[in-house]
């Protein structure tokens, strides 16, 4: 069905609002907008980042505390963000200083906007680098070229494809270089977001959602049936790659050394039958004990908390301001509740149901437990360490090392797009140029960050460092001011009539204390555990600090690479200062606010 | 994998999956959604601007 290009109740806002700017964009369909706000949202966290976290944080008592951070902390942010959005995008903003300022009706909320500006673009400069590691290892499986006999091969491999080991030499082009495909995934990005909304953003990921869907589904066949490859190794099989992820009680066997006195962890156990067997062992052997680590024993340590928390924030891509912006490009009287809902849960289906059952077992398969363990859960660790290696021992592995890197590509550029159209909201509505201008103004803005994050790329210290302080730090900041204002400065009965309006379903009422009372201090909560243990260096387990590297870097042991990341920061959040000093667009809110209420 | 294991991975994928077809099953069946998302423009202002005659 065509969509229509205007609609009576499209009209009828705006002529009511006679001084707000003119609407310039929207999508063309529901389902558009909610592929686009899906995609993005599922990145490579969802792939890499959540198995590895949920093995890392207990497993199946992780995805307790990750349900319950699910509702009482992404869903109510992320149906606040709709609501907020569409609302200030019927009154012409498009930007998060515009739409704060219009929701809150408070002059100085378009000053807090600016961290909205900020986060978009900064992460966009090392996201797109990622991005094309992504393509790369793509391209190289395509080409034939990945056989790893073992992890530190392929490690070795991602060490100078990155340049990991001195700065500048991650430049270059070649086929095991990333400079060409870093030009080609930056290019597609700004082709795409200078079509526009409707046919750059949504067209894409109209193509590319679903296309992804069905990689995931094609690798996850593959790896349930990889069964037990090496007949040698009876424990490296799926199944125990599915425990090491969702087992919510651990049992490890630990043996004792009388000179030091220390029980020390040998192994993890997997499985009702192995665990039955260590048990008999354990019986037969005074040095040996067996050690169960329930799931409320994993539910008292804040670290799993935080965990789950942060990996809940950072997967539905709430506190990003991106949300906001997709949003505000709806009508008046479109659904944003069962849209947000729908999003979420694509989200939720990509990472729990298609994530969590691919990385870990397939690399417990090929590595074991323990040599997984000895590698490391980290993002990159699974992603650009293990999995290289795993498809490479694997049947037809290079096709699936093929259709599995691309996925990841698909995955990041329906994410790195959803980071661009922030910042030429932003200047587009500040500056009232047009689309060509600001693609230009923004292109040079985040070429230059991403030459920047590209030549610092010993240890990546610079993609460290910009994703600590605003791809996390700035994150909870935001998301704390969203739901601050949608709560407190808005009011929650209007910040809920004002996401009903339209929708086809209702938020139920309880989630109107969950979002004014439970959510913030939930939030605040968390947050504050987290500067404890990532800036002051805090040990939960130990109970002792030492200050983070993030902090040391700063400020006792200065590091020049750590300082230009906080310039570039800065600098942005003055240029963005300064624009909106400069633009008469947000001086009119009020007075249109007091114009639209008589 | 250990009971508890299986139980748990089928109850967070049940539930996510659930969710999912229910929000799907939703957006689909309710009545007049495709016609109630609409577009006030569908150029971006150079397009506009270019495809109108100069004055």
């Amino acid at each position: 069905m065509e969509p229509r290009k205007s609609s009576p109740g499209g009209v009828r806002i705006l002529s009511n609002l006679p001084h707000m700017i003119e609407k310039k964009e929207s999508w063309n369909s529901r389902l558009g907008v909610i592929l686009a706000v899906s995609g993005s949202a599922v990145g490579l966290g969802n792939f890499l980042r959540f198995p590895g976290q949920a093995a890392d944080f207990g497993g199946g008592a992780f995805m307790i505390a990750y349900f319950i951070s699910f509702l009482l902390l992404g869903l109510p942010i992320c149906w606040a963000e709709w609501a907020m959005g569409r609302h200030g995008g019927v009154r012409g903003f498009n930007s998060c200083p515009g739409i704060l300022a219009a929701v809150s009706r408070k002059p100085y909320a378009k000053w807090l906007g600016i961290i909205g500006v900020i986060i978009p673009v900064v992460i966009y400069m090392y996201y797109v680098y990622i991005e094309a590691w992504c393509l790369g290892y793509a391209v190289q499986f395509l080409r034939g070229q990945m056989h790893f006999e073992n992890v530190e091969e392929s490690t070795g491999f991602w060490f100078k494809f990155i340049g990991i080991e001195e700065n500048g030499s991650a430049v270059g082009f070649g086929w095991e270089r990333v400079g060409a495909y870093l030009l080609l995934v930056f290019a597609l990005n700004f082709i795409l977001i200078y079509r526009g909304v409707a046919r750059g953003i949504e067209w894409f990921c109209k193509y590319a959602m679903p296309a992804l869907v069905v990689l995931a589904f094609i690798i996850l066949i593959r790896v349930l049936t990889l069964g037990t490859p090496d007949p040698a190794y009876p424990d490296r099989n799926v199944v125990n790659g599915l425990g090491f992820m969702w087992n919510p009680v651990k049992y490890y066997v630990e043996s004792y050394d009388p000179d030091t006195d220390v029980w020390s962890r040998d192994y993890e156990v997997m499985s009702d039958r192995q665990i039955r067997m260590a048990r008999a062992e354990v019986q037969a052997s005074p040095n040996l004990r067996l050690h169960r680590v329930g799931m409320t024993d994993q539910l008292r340590k804040p670290d799993l908390w935080l965990a789950a928390a942060g990996q809940i924030f950072f997967s539905l891509s709430v506190g990003f301001g991106i949300i906001l912006t997709y949003s505000s490009y709806m009508g008046r009287n479109d659904d944003v509740v069962l849209s947000g809902l729908t999003a979420a849960s694509a989200n939720e289906f990509a990472e729990v149901g298609l994530g969590g059952l691919i990385s870990l077992p397939a690399a417990v398969v090929f590595l074991g437990v323990a040599g997984l363990a000895g590698v490391g859960l980290g993002t990159f660790d699974v992603g650009f360490r293990v999995l290289p290696m795993v498809f490479g021992a694997m049947p037809a592995g290079n096709l699936f090392g093929f259709l599995f890197f691309f996925l990841l590509f698909l995955a990041a550029v329906t994410s790195s797009l959803s980071m661009l159209q922030p910042g030429i909201a932003f200047l587009e509505e500040a500056l009232g140029i047009g689309r060509r201008q600001s693609v230009a103004i923004l292109g040079l803005i985040t070429g230059v960050g991403v030459l920047f994050v590209v030549y610092f790329s010993k240890n990546v210290k610079a993609l460290d460092t910009l994703d600590f302080w605003v791809g996390t730090f700035l994150i909870f900041i935001l998301a704390t001011i969203e739901i601050m204002i949608f709560s407190w400065v808005l009011g929650i009965k209007k910040g809920l009539a004002l996401a009903h309006d339209g929708a086809s379903i209702r938020i139920p009422s309880y989630f109107g204390f969950i979002m004014k009372y439970v959510c913030p201090l939930f939030l605040l909560s968390i947050f504050t555990l987290w500067m404890l243990k990532n800036v002051l260096g805090f040990s939960f387990e130990r109970g002792t600090a030492e200050v983070s590297g993030y902090w040391r870097d700063l400020f006792v042991e200065p590091d020049p690479v750590a300082w230009l990341c906080i310039a570039i920061i800065l600098m942005i959040g003055i240029f963005s200062a300064l624009v909106i000093a400069s633009s008469s667009a947000y001086s009119r809110i009020e007075s249109s606010e007091k114009e639209a209420a008589e | 994998m250990t009971t508890g294991g299986w139980i748990i991975m089928v109850l967070s994928i049940g539930f996510v999956t659930g969710l999912l077809v229910w929000s799907v099953y939703k957006v689909l069946t309710t009545p007049n959604e495709t016609e109630r998302m609409h577009g006030f423009e569908f150029e971006t202002p150079d397009e506009k601007r270019e495809r109108q005659p100069k004055q």
